[in-house]
């Protein structure tokens, strides 16, 4: 914990060893800036390859015909918005123990593009229900428990922006993060658990793919650029966030005049 | 190739408006979702700038503690 701290008021002359140093926001901030183009570059040539190879490589489904092809955003923005809640969780329970603010910036800085991954899969599935099960919607464990993962997403932002004192909208915010948790792992196998409308796992890790195997690469090229994407955007919104609450210290103000010196 | 024609493409077997409503609405909230990003980028650095010389002391190295001893 001391540690924690100690690398956080050093200024950039004098780095601690440790991988904590990358928690001091002053370390962090040119990093983001520096690796957030090079993901956005390689999520926009993955999602091209990964769309045409969904498109123009991945044959007909024999059951549903081409309506399947919803697939290669549904399933990637689904993941994702399991992933970046248990991302935020994790950030948010590492900000409680060790303390550093990076944590919890990071934490706020998912909570965005989560609630927009946790949209896009409701969204999807909706119109791809209609075709195949006859219905936009319908109220079981899959759908319902996405659904308050989407409420989730959104209480955490609104609690979080709702509180003026970063000191304690960090802490709310992550007990809301933590405690929805619990959530993720009841959406990933309530397929299991109970007796749903959604289908079961298409992949898993102890199963051989029920699906042709160009179905899945395009499928994964799309989840990976889904990582990529969601690194890019959490670190370009970070760096605002670090501006604005590091903003009395001298390094932000030697940032800003070089701004303003570009601009 | 799956397809024979562009219009088979855009028609996906009967399946069209949901398979393009999905793919859609996600490059639109992509794109919205960006833009918000990069403009917070722009507007973070021009009102701190701004911040900075119309009231120095909220934002000047001390600044933040002299807000709490007033």
């Amino acid at each position: 914990m001391m540690n924690g701290t100690e690398t956080e008021t050093e200024d950039g002359t004098k780095r601690s060893r440790s991988l904590l140093r990358f928690a001091a926001p002053q370390v962090f901030y040119p990093i983001a800036g520096r690796l957030a183009p090079w993901f956005a570059w390689l999520a926009a040539g993955l999602c091209v390859a990964g769309l045409w190879i969904g498109f123009f490589v991945a044959p007909t489904d024999f059951q549903q015909g081409e309506v399947y092809r919803v697939i290669f955003i549904h399933v990637p923005a689904a993941w994702m918005s399991m992933f970046i809640y248990l991302i935020m969780a994790f950030w948010a329970a590492v900000g409680l123990v060790m303390n550093t603010r990076l944590s919890f910036m990071m934490a706020q800085a998912l909570a965005p593009t989560g609630a927009m991954f946790c949209f896009v899969s409701l969204w999807t599935g909706a119109l791809w229900g209609r075709p195949t099960w006859g219905t936009y919607w319908v109220w079981d464990a899959r759908l319902t428990s996405q659904l308050l993962l989407l409420f989730l997403y959104l209480g955490f932002i609104a609690l979080t922006q709702a509180i003026e004192d970063s000191r304690r909208s960090d802490r709310a915010g992550a007990i809301i993060a933590l405690v929805g948790a619990v959530n993720v792992p009841i959406i990933y196998f309530s397929v299991q658990w109970w007796n749903t409308l959604h289908q079961g796992a298409s992949v898993s890790l102890t199963r051989a793919p029920s699906m042709a195997s160009t179905m899945l690469v395009g499928m994964l090229l799309m989840a990976l650029a889904a990582w990529a994407y969601t690194f890019a955007v959490s670190f370009w919104r970070v760096r605002s966030l670090i501006l604005e609450r590091e903003r009395h210290t001298e390094w932000v103000a030697a940032e800003l005049d070089e701004q303003e010196a570009r601009a | 190739m799956q397809w024979t024609s562009w219009s088979a493409f855009w028609d996906m077997g009967g399946a069209g408006p949901f398979v393009w409503g999905s793919y859609a609405v996600t490059a639109v909230l992509v794109a919205l979702e960006l833009f918000f990003v990069l403009r917070r980028r722009k507007e973070t650095v021009r009102r701190l700038s701004r911040l900075r010389r119309v009231v120095p002391s909220a934002i000047e190295p001390g600044g933040a503690v002299k807000e709490r001893i007033e």
